[in-house]
């Protein structure tokens, strides 16, 4: 059934041929696929958790927690609630990151393979994909595959003549970053306001309508039929660090060649940066950049050796978050980006917890006032105290904290530009009659 | 009775370390409502006690430590935290502190801080939470973001840029009180809190959210009418007098009116919500309709003249000693007026204020809730009951507040899930969300649809009769030797079935009925069933709602009903009538009641409202209305409960109780002159109302040798108030009857819990002061919830026979109610008269089809020899053949129960 | 109030829930698809058929972004502003972009052809700026010209 002779060294892109549509199932199956799903059916359960576990598979949507971990977090046999979940959070809304894109508009039928495997190690019978509103192409890839799977028998009753039944539905969202938090995400799909809910109870024990759910990241779901097809040493080996298997990296902002790449997990930024981005476009320097999306904190030139993997970059002061770069060059203001980056997060707050509600505005209205020249110096007193404020812990959920992640990294390395447009509005105030 | 307790249920104290102090501490509660309760101020806004906790706000934050290592910390919410033993905390510690003031800093850059304009300044919680936090200063520098208000009706104004969104109105609104019409809207800093379109707000709760609302977004739309302060409030606590729940209010007056109801905490009975009846169906109190003069009609036919006070007694005093005199009590009245007409008539000329029926009924609740093996429910034991049968009472018209504890019970289910999976009960969201839809049994079984169908796991619509078989069928469920429910459908013996495996299931069933019917068997069967829960193992709890809010206290002092007053009158027995707050035209048909009036010589009324009964009146007595009198009156569990006078009205208006006692000085009799002396009386004439002396204090009782002032010591101007008038200033009146004074002074700590005329704490300046006066958050007030229990349940036993069968006759009448509109007093309010529904008559849609009738046509109906026209509306959901008529709504005249009607469609 | 259409569409996402109130998203952006915006009627309508009321369906329409409760154009055109598109001359796109329709964000032409709004990144930052219109993402903007954009806009009468 399968061409394959030897495992890809880039598993979830080897598929996607650019400006291609993508394989149906036939060719999906040629070229590998669905061999994941079947080996999950021949063992049980607990068995295909334990395996995300040895393979050292980690979440992809920004916080790296272990998948197998996840997993065996839900109640499983005779006593476990009969109905569990599994939803993809395909909401993608993190400013640079553009990654589950590509492998849902790429190999969709991976995806529905990943998330079925899930299902069926969590006893999981009901799985959505939740994805943005604006990824108009994916929900048409996805809609398409969902269909050919029916009507061949992988999804649905007796999926493969098993007596595992799964059902798979997509759920296009209406907007607001915050459903990527996954029990905002939760709401959401139960058709409410998108608020975070309070964690402990984890979803894993009281998710989607109270039921036991498990919400992983598209990317992370792509990883999984080809951890239990390949095993989990072969998955362990591709990576070059801890973690295992590869990451699909990504750089945007002034570069020759920004893009999105498949590497193995721990290549270094400048690997990234350098030889698959191309560097800075002509007379360009590079004074820092965000590792894994907007809500990461600012790295340097000094951190371009340091390894993508999440325990290197949280090493060296940020996140590896969703791995996806965004790139500041030294001709572009950083007041103005982190300016546009707390504007974002101030619109995107979902107004449930004071600081973040109040809190984000407030520091937005600063930055741009001093990026427009009429900054005060207690200004920089303000931001500092907020970085406190809206720290971990002192907000609802991890929104505001992702928000305070520039904000506070910029202030440290980039500390001379703020007091420079500190004491410029204070030279113009001053200068006023 | 904070969210969800279960009161069985008792777990080993642990310890935890507050600011380097140790505490034993409750594991099951949360750090916030322990620091609390131990004295702390730790600031809050999103948390409520009866709404648990969500972690919105981020107000509560304090420092918790590791371990006994950790010297850093880390800042956590104190009301998501357990109390988990060895917790270690400092609420003093500095990033705690910064934490605290840096929220409300935030809060405060969309506030307006137009404090001097609104009407929560001074009594707030966000001002006092904003002095208590420290934040003095503002940094804020830009544009605040703006809203628009909305009209939401009679009741509640709405100013949303004070809003400090911790939403805490929609969680009550719409979680706690089953409302929908309320929601926020929009998102990040413009989350608006309101309904989707300008409008009345539709729950019978609503006025909650004034004093939900931690600031001035939801204000009391009746007293923002003519505003007063807090602290220039004149205070004393109070009892509602618009239903048989006997809820604890605390009403305030400035300048002789009557501004505002607030709800007084009881632990047991309302504990920190009232309905929108109780709140606002004071404005009869102030309305134009008082009668605040004597007045005497010295020749049949000429119009009454105003008399001074003296010459109204001498003259009843002349008219008493003819003889021939006839007393009428009343259920709205106290027990001490009620008590000194009958010492005053003589006990064999003293006639309750009810008709025969009623008073059958009243007598019924009585002897069921005496007689056992049935505890009575408080509020607080309803909420916490696992399986609820509501039995022919629409307890959200006839009793609301009580409802709105069922809405709580109906949870049970979802928080033994919480407990199962380790979620806190108080942390709010999160149980529901665990629980989803899941909820304890709850059956309402009514003649027409209720505000709880809802949430109820089925509903039964049927005739009066219908719910009697049906109880029937429970009971021979419950007990085989019990006869079985003639001709039951296989539905109907299917729900009786289901209910009685659910009441056998639960560990704390309740069966909920009341006199609202009109049937006696009904009572008898509810009473059969307790029994039958009882052999069956279960000791049920009941609640059975009378009528009106001293229906059981007149039932306990006893008499023959009007019935029996009306037929003396018809012998031409009596010469002079005496009735006693009560109008009698909502309980006599009109043509009936004119005709006897007619014979007798005096018609003597003492009333506070001009009533058609006060307009027939020879003698005509102001009472003072409830605020402007003391009293006791007994509620549906048979609670005693005292309430006290506000304020001195103007004119002649006095206690009718005082009138009485006047009038029987001026005929050589002693009934005492001050309150005391027929509380003495009241409880000395019958061994059932012997505690009521207990019920609060005497008039004797001091605080070292003070009394307790009304007013605050804020109170201002006392000395100018009257100054366009009289530049003296007058000496405050004095209190013969109570402990409390008219007056700033006295002593301000200390007071007996039936007697607390404010709520108030240094640094708690708002309502959310109540903490400072509770045991435990909660829970009683500290020195026990007022009122005592006069009625004991025995331990049952035996069965009434089984009521007999008689199908209704078409277009029999049976009750409805309303919330709005039934109630006599609270209609007389511009703000409720507002909500009134014009009067309508329901029927089944087939027998509608029958009569030829359509929905929403003009009906005439008659009965009893009087027309009214009505609306007509046809509801699949009510029980076919009989009529539903509203009881007392305005428009609408008075029948027996039962009495069939004739309708015909009235063409323009 | 629903078209048959639309309440056939909505009763398909019905079977995919546990709840009914959970196809309220769907059921707003599926009455919107039809009548391009969610009006007040739209929402009783939406609230009627999910058993719940106005109110709630509006607490979550108000909610999210994409759910439009005031007319909008034609096309609707969602310019990224964030922060890789605004590095590569998102100011400069909005500028013509505004200049071009004579309009401001939240503004709909005289014409009723266009509704302008601002949209957080569209993962496509790869080929920043863009801008969606409709269901179309352009890319690649950063050199966009009036000309160009002209172009672009032309293919939406
Ligand atoms: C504000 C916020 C936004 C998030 N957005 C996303 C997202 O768009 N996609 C995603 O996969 N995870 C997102 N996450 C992380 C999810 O909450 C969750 O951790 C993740 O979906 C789990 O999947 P994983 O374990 O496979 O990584 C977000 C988290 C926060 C706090
Ligand atoms: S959220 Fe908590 S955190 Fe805030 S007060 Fe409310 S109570 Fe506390
Ligand atoms: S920043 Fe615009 S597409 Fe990413």
């Amino acid at each position: 059934m399968s061409a394959r002779t030897s495992p890809p060294s880039k598993p979830l892109t080897d598929r996607i041929r650019p400006n291609h549509p993508p394989y149906g199932l036939a060719d999906y199956e040629r070229h590998g696929g669905y061999q994941g799903l079947r080996a999950a059916l021949k063992m049980s359960p607990q068995d295909v958790t334990a395996l995300m576990k040895s393979a050292g598979l980690r979440g992809r949507g920004g916080a790296g927690f272990p998948t197998g971990v996840k997993w065996s977090l839900v109640p499983m046999g005779e006593n476990a609630p009969k109905q569990k979940y599994i939803i993809a959070n395909g909401d993608e809304m993190e400013p640079g990151t553009f990654k589950d894109r590509l492998l849902l508009e790429g190999d969709p039928l991976q995806f529905i393979e990943g998330i079925t495997i899930g299902g069926y190690a969590i006893g999981a019978s009901i799985g959505y994909v939740f994805l943005r509103a604006e990824y108009v192409e994916a929900a048409r890839a996805l809609r398409k595959a969902i269909q050919e799977c029916y009507a061949r028998n992988r999804l649905g009753r007796n999926i493969l003549g098993s007596d595992f039944h799964f059902d798979l539905y997509l759920h296009t969202s209406a907007g607001r970053y915050i459903c990527g938090e996954e029990t905002a995400l939760i709401n959401s799909l139960e058709g409410k306001r998108a608020i975070p809910r309070a964690k402990p109870p984890f979803p894993a024990t009281s998710g989607l309508f109270g039921k036991p759910t498990v919400v992983n990241n598209i990317e992370t779901l792509c990883n999984v039929p080809h951890i239990v097809h390949y095993g989990a040493e072969w998955f362990r080996g591709l990576s070059k660090g801890k973690d295992g298997g590869t990451k699909i990296y990504g750089a945007s902002g002034k570069l020759r060649r920004p893009g999105a790449w498949e590497l193995p997990m721990g290549t270094t930024v400048r690997e990234i940066l350098e030889d698959h981005a191309g560097g800075l476009r002509a007379g360009l320097k590079l004074r820092g950049f965000l590792p894994g999306g907007a809500s990461t904190d600012f790295l340097t030139a000094e951190h371009l050796d340091v390894p993508m993997d999440f325990d290197s970059i949280a090493k060296a002061g940020s996140r590896m978050g969703t791995g996806m770069m965004i790139v500041l060059d030294d001709q572009t203001d950083v007041i103005g980006m982190v300016r546009n980056l707390e504007r974002f997060f101030a619109r995107e707050s979902c107004g449930w917890c004071t600081p973040c509600r109040d809190g984000l505005p407030w520091v937005e209205k600063i930055l741009a006032s001093l990026e427009a020249g009429q900054g005060r110096p207690e200004d920089l007193t303000i931001l500092r105290q907020m970085t406190r404020l809206l720290g971990p812990g002192r907000t609802f959920c991890a929104h505001a904290p992702g928000a305070m992640e520039p904000l506070q990294s910029a202030l440290g390395h980039f500390r001379l530009d703020f007091e420079r447009a500190a004491a410029r509005s204070a030279a113009v105030a001053g200068g006023r009659p | 009775m904070s969210a969800g307790d279960a009161r069985s249920a008792t777990a080993p104290l642990v310890t935890i370390e507050i600011d380097g102090r140790r505490y034993r501490v409750d594991p099951r509660r949360n750090l916030l409502e322990v620091a609390l309760e131990l004295g702390f101020d730790l600031p809050y806004f999103c948390w409520h006690p009866a709404l648990g906790s969500v972690g919105a706000c981020r107000q509560c934050a304090v420092t918790q430590f590791k371990d006994e290592n950790d010297t850093q910390g880390r800042v956590v919410m104190a009301c998501m935290t357990p109390c988990a033993d060895k917790t270690r905390i400092a609420i003093a510690h500095p990033d705690a502190l910064e934490m605290r003031a840096s929220v409300i800093e935030m809060l405060m850059t969309n506030h307006p801080h137009d404090c001097p304009v609104c009407e929560e300044g001074g009594a707030c919680h966000l001002q006092d939470m904003t002095v208590m936090t420290g934040h003095a200063y503002r940094r804020y520098r830009f544009h605040k973001r703006t809203h628009v208000n909305q009209d939401l009706g009679p009741f509640v104004s709405h100013e949303m840029n004070r809003c400090i969104a911790c939403y805490r109105c929609v969680r009550f609104y719409r979680e706690y009180a089953g409302g929908d019409d309320l929601n926020v809207f929009g998102a990040h800093h413009y989350v608006y809190f309101g309904r989707a379109s300008d409008g009345v707000l539709e729950s019978p709760f609503s006025g909650n959210l004034v004093e939900v609302c931690p600031t001035g977004v939801f204000t009391d739309k009746t007293y923002g009418e003519s505003y007063t302060r807090k602290w220039d409030l004149q205070q004393a606590p109070s009892i509602c007098h618009h239903c048989a729940v006997g809820c604890n209010i605390m009403p305030g007056e400035r300048y002789g009116r009557l501004k505002r109801i607030e709800n007084r905490y009881h632990g047991a009975l309302n504990g920190y919500f009232l309905c929108d009846r109780g709140r606002y169906g004071y404005q009869h109190v102030n309305a134009q309709g008082r009668v605040r003069h004597a007045a005497l009609r010295r020749d049949r036919g000429a119009a009454r003249q105003p008399v001074d006070a003296d010459t109204a007694i001498a003259t009843l005093a002349g008219w008493l000693a003819e003889g021939r005199v006839l007393g009428i009590g009343s259920p709205r009245a106290s027990l001490e007026a009620n008590y000194a007409l009958r010492a005053l008539v003589g006990a064999d000329r003293f006639h309750r204020g009810i008709d025969a029926e009623t008073a059958r009924l009243d007598d019924l609740v009585l002897e069921t809730l005496a007689r056992g093996p049935a505890q009575i429910a408080t509020i607080a034991d309803i909420e916490q009951a696992d399986a609820v049968l509501v039995l022919g009472e629409d307890v959200l018209a006839t009793g609301a507040r009580i409802a709105l504890a069922i809405r709580q019970a109906v949870r049970q289910s979802a928080y033994a899930m919480a407990d199962a999976a380790h979620v806190p009960r108080w942390q709010d969201h999160s149980a529901r969300l665990l629980a989803q839809e899941v909820k304890s049994p709850l059956f309402v079984c009514t003649p027409a649809a209720t505000g709880l169908d809802g949430i109820a796991t089925r509903t039964y619509r049927g005739a009066p009769q219908d719910l009697v078989r049906l109880a029937q069928e429970i009971v021979h469920l419950l007990d085989y030797t019990q006869p079985r429910a003639p001709g039951l459908d296989g539905d109907t013996i299917h729900l009786a079935h289901t209910i009685a495996e659910a009441l056998k299931g639960a560990q704390r069933p309740l069966i909920v009925s009341g006199t609202g019917c009109g049937s006696a068997a009904l009572l008898q069967v509810v009473a059969n069933l307790c029994t039958a829960l009882g052999r069956s193992g279960r000791k049920p709890w009941l609640a059975l709602l009378p009528s009106e809010c001293n229906s059981l206290g007149t039932a306990l002092l006893g008499g023959p009903g009007l019935d029996a007053a009306l037929a003396r009158i018809e012998v031409g027995e009596i010469d002079t009538l005496i009735v006693l707050e009560n109008d009698l035209f909502r309980r006599v048909p009109a043509p009936r009641l004119q005709a006897l009036l007619m014979r007798l010589s005096h018609l003597v009324v003492i009333d506070a409202l001009a009533t058609p009964t006060a307009e027939a009146a020879d003698l005509l007595l102001p009472a003072g209305a409830f605020a402007e009198t003391d009293g006791t009156l007994v509620n549906y569990e048979g609670r005693a409960q005292r309430y006290f006078q506000v304020y001195v009205p103007e004119g002649d208006i006095r206690e009718s109780w005082r009138w009485l006692q006047q009038v029987a000085r001026a005929r050589g009799q002693d009934l005492g002159d001050a309150l005391d002396a027929l509380i003495a009386g009241c409880a000395g004439s019958d061994p059932r109302l012997a505690r009521i002396v207990d019920a609060a204090p005497s008039a004797r009782f001091r605080i070292h040798g003070s009394r307790i002032p009304r007013q605050p010591h804020r109170y201002s101007g006392r000395t100018a108030m009257h100054a366009q008038r009289d530049i003296h200033e007058p000496r405050p009146p004095q209190d013969p009857d109570t402990p409390l004074a008219f007056s700033m002074e006295g002593a301000r700590t200390g007071a007996p819990p039936a007697e607390i005329p404010i709520f108030w704490y240094p640094r708690w300046n708002s309502v959310q002061s109540v903490h400072k006066f509770q045991q435990e958050i909660g829970g009683p007030l500290r020195g026990g919830d007022p009122g005592v229990r006069l009625i004991e349940p025995g331990p049952g036993g035996h069965y009434h026979d089984r009521p007999g069968y008689r199908a209704p006759a078409e277009l029999e009448t049976v009750w409805l109610y309303e919330l709005f509109g039934s109630e006599e007093l609270s209609v007389r309010g511009d703000a409720i008269a507002s909500r009134v529904a014009a009067p309508y008559l329901v029927l089944h849609p087939a027998t509608a089809a029958r009569l030829g009738l359509t929905a929403g046509a003009t009906v005439q109906v008659e009965a009893a020899g009087q027309r009214w026209q009505a609306v007509l509306r046809v509801s699949p959901t009510f029980a076919a053949n009989v009529a539903g008529v509203p009881r007392g709504l305005p428009g609408v005249p008075t029948f027996a129960t039962g009495t069939v009607l004739s309708v015909r469609e009235v063409r323009p | 109030m629903l078209s048959p259409d639309e309440i056939a569409e909505i009763d398909r996402e019905l079977a995919h829930y546990e709840q009914p109130a959970a196809a309220t998203i769907e059921a707003l952006k599926i009455v919107q698809r039809h009548r391009g915006w969610v009006s007040d009627e739209a929402v009783a309508a939406i609230a009627a058929k999910l058993g719940c009321s106005p109110a709630d369906v509006d607490a979550v329409a108000t909610f999210y972004n994409l759910i439009y409760r005031r007319p909008v154009g034609r096309h609707v055109i969602h310019v990224c502003d964030s922060v890789t598109c605004w590095m590569l001359g998102e100011p400069r796109l909005t500028e013509l972009l505004k200049a071009q329709l004579g309009i401001d964000y939240g503004q709909t032409t005289a014409d009723g052809r266009f509704t302008l709004l601002p949209i957080c990144c569209l993962g496509t930052c790869d080929r920043a700026p863009a801008m969606m219109i409709d269901e179309d993402t352009h890319r690649d903007l950063e050199s966009v010209d009036a000309a160009r954009l002209s172009a672009i806009l032309e293919r939406y009468p």
